[in-house]
């Protein structure tokens, strides 16, 4: 019977238009090369990969910024940048980070790379779509970028652009306009490519790929386009409700015309939050991808964590008004508990990839160190996070370090993971592995000053030093903490440079990678790295999740449900 | 315990589970009876005591919420740490390709359920006490502005106003309740004061109010927490906390003409920040 079906799979799979033959021969792809191959290429895997070094270029601007931001903060009364400067500072560093890095990497870069891969799809659903959604974005870092040499500087409003000090009187120029239209050309980006991966997900799953057969990561991505879909059309609306604002005389988010502040917190958390976990979801799935690939196990809990996933993705529609307690508008006690909840399918995740690791054989390659950090960085800022959806305790800690704080332990805790994607699937994109000890050294200064840049946060919120501010006069006994942060960020700079010089070294001296470095099961690895143009010349039989490990290890199948609990253990449990 | 153990899967699961439990009932164990047995004698976690009633009760359920992090989330550290120890790479056979432990995963859903509706249950009760509003016995109108505040004591024609580092100082009296109507004239400002466990926004067209019952006196650091613009660093005010005697002492020693009175609490923004004429109140009780 089984292997009734998986002769049928490949079957089907070859009379859509698998290959036996060469893919160099008859199946080349005769494409301008160069430069040229870059501009204007709809493949997935060449958009891909212009998507992750567009956004890691941007990681990099966006680190620089906050290593001014840090500069500026190591005595109460520095004087590095002016005040101006420095609110363009954190606006520009929030906007570059959250909206050309984080989301781009992870539901741009690497899932346009890897989703197909992972359904044994030869493409995305729409290619040429895929192509206007990099050029939007790239547009939209190109329009971002520009806005610094604006007349009057960039925006200076914060990254989240309360209303109505982005009124046409209180942010006046260029750079707030530019600014705008940066976030409604990366918001289109990531609406198609949302489309993208629900449309590829959905119709383009090889033969035998079933959804509960798909990879973590590919659910995840699933799950986050579906966010994409119904978050980022209402941050679309509200940025031109804005422009409208500032430049056509319309008054929706001005008291003096009859419109209400209020309704800019309301849309922008809409969208913003949902965001949160726009960004999260895709590297909550790389570390899923990685963790059990590591510990020579399957993913523990694989179900579980596909409705952990589904149900944070639901909860997360609901929670947007717990950025908004001390606004005094919303304080209905659904939204405390609806954000307490998400603590729950999030304590799954954590507590399945414990269980992945459980009695495993752990390879501690930089990929699985990566991870490991991501788990526990996000541990920190989840655990945090509670506190923050209980409105008393937010009350006192709202739009103060202690915030900062808990949300670049989680937003670190994205860092984190993008390392472990990088180090984990480079070798696939490039065929070549990057080198492990720099790869560990960039790990250490990583995570370590992740911690000691976060952790001097926490307090500084509860002392009460209030976000953004570019000198504290009145309190100059919070220099100390200040200080260690500042040493921290200066160690996350310093492991930036190390994954440079990995680079380099990697290039210089390179370490052939094989189909499959790992020992991975994705059905990326087992299709040559790189990948031909358009993917696979054959496909494995589909009959878990982990096609290429049954493949190669067809005597270590993952157990099932009833494999192992008799009812004897039951009868243990119950007691 | 049996985590070495090499025999049939299902000892291994029991041994998981029985673990689970065991480790955290012993650590639930650890963690209150201390906590029983010292009574309130729990460290603040960083926080401020509170200096009226709803803001102790805030502190207290900081506290609340800090013991079950600490368990929850030092335990799951702890986990991790000994996980990443404790099965390293020692041989290159492949382990057993476990999937699924059915109890164990509805052990992990059910318990932080519970634990989330404890948490949801403190904090509602806790709300409750910080937002009620009893009838006040005095009344501010605070009003932010780029950049400074403006406390206007209605009916007392003492108006108290002072930009940037001027540090304007809302007087307010002991052991009553005192109820503030937070308004913005321009942008979005926030209202805090660390000591208050308390923060809240300043809204432009919205009228936000709260009542305080201050149980400690002294002179209270506040600043504005919500992003106002260039100035937004150097917003700052102070309470200060005096007893009823002093408060009406203070009251009478500066209030104005009530012609001055209303000029003053209407000054403009624009008008303030340019020096005309409202004159700052100063304290009675020379603190600044």
């Amino acid at each position: 019977m089984t292997d009734l079906i998986e002769r049928h799979d490949i079957e089907q799979f070859d009379d859509h238009g698998g290959h036996e033959t060469n893919p160099h021969d008859d199946h080349e792809h005769h494409g301008p090369s160069g430069l040229l191959k870059w501009l204007t290429s709809t493949d997935h895997k060449v958009i891909g990969i212009n998507y992750t070094v567009t956004s890691i270029v941007m990681l990099v601007v966006g680190g620089a910024l906050a290593e001014i931001i840090r500069a500026q903060l190591v005595s109460p009364t520095s004087t590095l940048v002016s005040f101006a400067q420095y609110n363009q500072l954190f606006t520009m560093h929030g906007s570059i980070m959250i909206y050309l890095f984080a989301g781009p990497f992870a539901f741009a870069g690497l899932a346009n790379y890897l989703v197909p891969l992972q359904v044994g799809a030869p493409d995305m659903a729409f290619p040429r779509l895929n192509a206007l959604s990099y050029w939007l974005y790239l547009s939209g870092v190109i329009t971002m970028v520009l806005s610094f040499f604006a007349t009057g500087g960039p925006a200076a409003f914060g990254w989240v652009g309360y209303a109505p000090l982005t009124s046409a009187v209180n942010a006046p120029g260029v750079g707030p306009d530019l600014w705008i239209g940066a976030l409604l050309l990366t918001g289109f980006s990531a609406i198609f490519s949302g489309v993208n991966l629900v449309a590829t997900i959905f119709y383009l799953r090889a033969p035998g790929m079933t959804l509960f057969r798909m990879p973590i990561f590919t659910w995840n991505m699933l799950v986050t386009g579906i966010l994409i879909l119904l978050a980022f059309p209402v941050l679309t609306a509200a940025l031109v409700m804005l422009y409208c604002d500032r430049h056509f005389g319309t008054h929706i988010f001005e008291v003096q015309g009859g419109g209400v502040p209020l309704l800019w917190q309301h849309m922008f958390w809409f969208w913003g939050h949902p965001e949160v976990y726009i960004l999260a979801l895709p590297f909550f799935g790389m570390v899923s991808e990685v963790i059990p690939v590591f510990s020579k196990k399957p993913m523990f809990g694989y179900k579980g964590m596909v409705f952990a996933t589904l149900t944070i993705a639901a909860l997360s529609l609901g929670v947007w008004a717990h950025h908004m307690f001390t606004s005094g508008a919303v304080l209905l006690p659904f939204f405390s508990i609806m954000s307490l909840l998400i603590a729950v399918p999030t304590g799954i995740k954590i507590f399945n990839w414990i269980g992945t690791m459980w009695k495993g054989q752990i390879q501690y390659t930089s990929a699985m160190l990566f991870s490991i950090g991501f788990v526990i960085t996000f541990l920190i800022g989840g655990i945090t996070g509670i506190f923050l959806a209980s409105p008393p305790l937010d009350f006192f800690t709202h739009d103060t370090y202690f915030v900062v704080a808990h949300f670049h332990s989680v937003v670190m805790a994205l860092v984190i993971g993008a390392m472990a994607g990088i180090y984990f699937w480079g070798p696939k994109i490039t065929g070549y592995k990057l080198h492990e000890g720099w790869g560990k050294a960039q790990f250490w200064f990583l995570f370590l000053g992740t911690q000691v840049f976060t952790f001097p946060g926490y307090w500084l919120g509860l002392k009460g030093m209030a976000r953004r501010m570019a000198v504290y006069p009145n309190n100059p006994s919070w220099q100390t903490l200040n200080d260690w942060s500042t040493v921290g960020a200066i160690m996350i700079g310093i492991s930036t440079l190390f994954l440079i010089i990995n680079f380099i070294v990697s290039w210089r001296k390179p370490i052939p990678a094989g189909d499959n470095p790992w020992d991975a099961s994705g059905l990326e690895w087992f299709t040559s790295s790189p990948p031909p143009h358009h993917n696979f010349l054959s496909l494995p039989p589909i009959r878990s999740e982990r096609p290429t490990w049954d493949y190669h290890h067809p005597e270590h199948p993952a157990l099932g449900h009833g494999d192992h609990v008799s009812g004897h253990a039951e009868e243990k449990v119950s007691n | 315990m049996h985590s070495d153990n090499p025999q049939s899967g299902s000892h291994v699961k029991t041994g998981v589970v029985r673990k689970f439990i065991t480790s955290r009932r012993a650590a639930l164990l650890a963690v209150i009876a201390p906590l029983v047995l010292a009574g309130c004698q729990l460290p603040t976690f960083g926080a401020y005591h509170g200096i009226t009633k709803g803001g102790s009760q805030t502190f207290k359920l900081w506290q609340g919420f800090s013991v079950i992090a600490v368990i929850i989330g030092g335990g799951t550290f702890l986990l991790i740490l000994w996980v990443v120890f404790r099965y390293r790479h020692r041989s290159d056979a492949i382990p057993r390709q476990t999937q699924y432990n059915v109890p164990l995963e509805v052990l992990y859903t059910i318990v932080p359920i519970l634990v989330v509706i404890g948490l949801f249950a403190a904090t509602v009760v806790v709300e409750n006490q910080v937002l009620s509003e009893p009838t006040p016995k005095a009344t501010v109108n605070v009003t932010a502005f780029q950049w400074g505040w403006k406390f206007v004591y209605p009916g007392q024609n003492v108006v108290v106003v002072g930009q940037t580092t001027q540090d304007p100082t809302m007087v307010v009296p002991l052991g009553e309740n005192v109820k503030m109507n937070l308004r913005s004239s321009d942008v979005v400002h926030g209202f805090y004061v660390p000591e208050l466990n308390f923060s809240r926004f300043a809204q432009p067209g919205l009228l936000n109010t709260f009542t305080f019952n201050f149980d400690k006196l002294g002179v209270f650091k506040g600043q504005c927490t919500q992003l106002c613009g260039l100035y937004h660093s150097l917003m700052y005010f102070k309470i200060q906390v005096v007893t009823k005697t002093q408060y009406q002492a203070w009251l009478k020693a500066n209030a104005l003409s009530p012609a001055q009175a209303v000029a003053a609490a209407n000054a403009s923004a624009n008008q303030i920040n340019a020096g005309i004429p409202v004159k700052p109140a100063q304290t009675s009780y020379g603190v600044n």
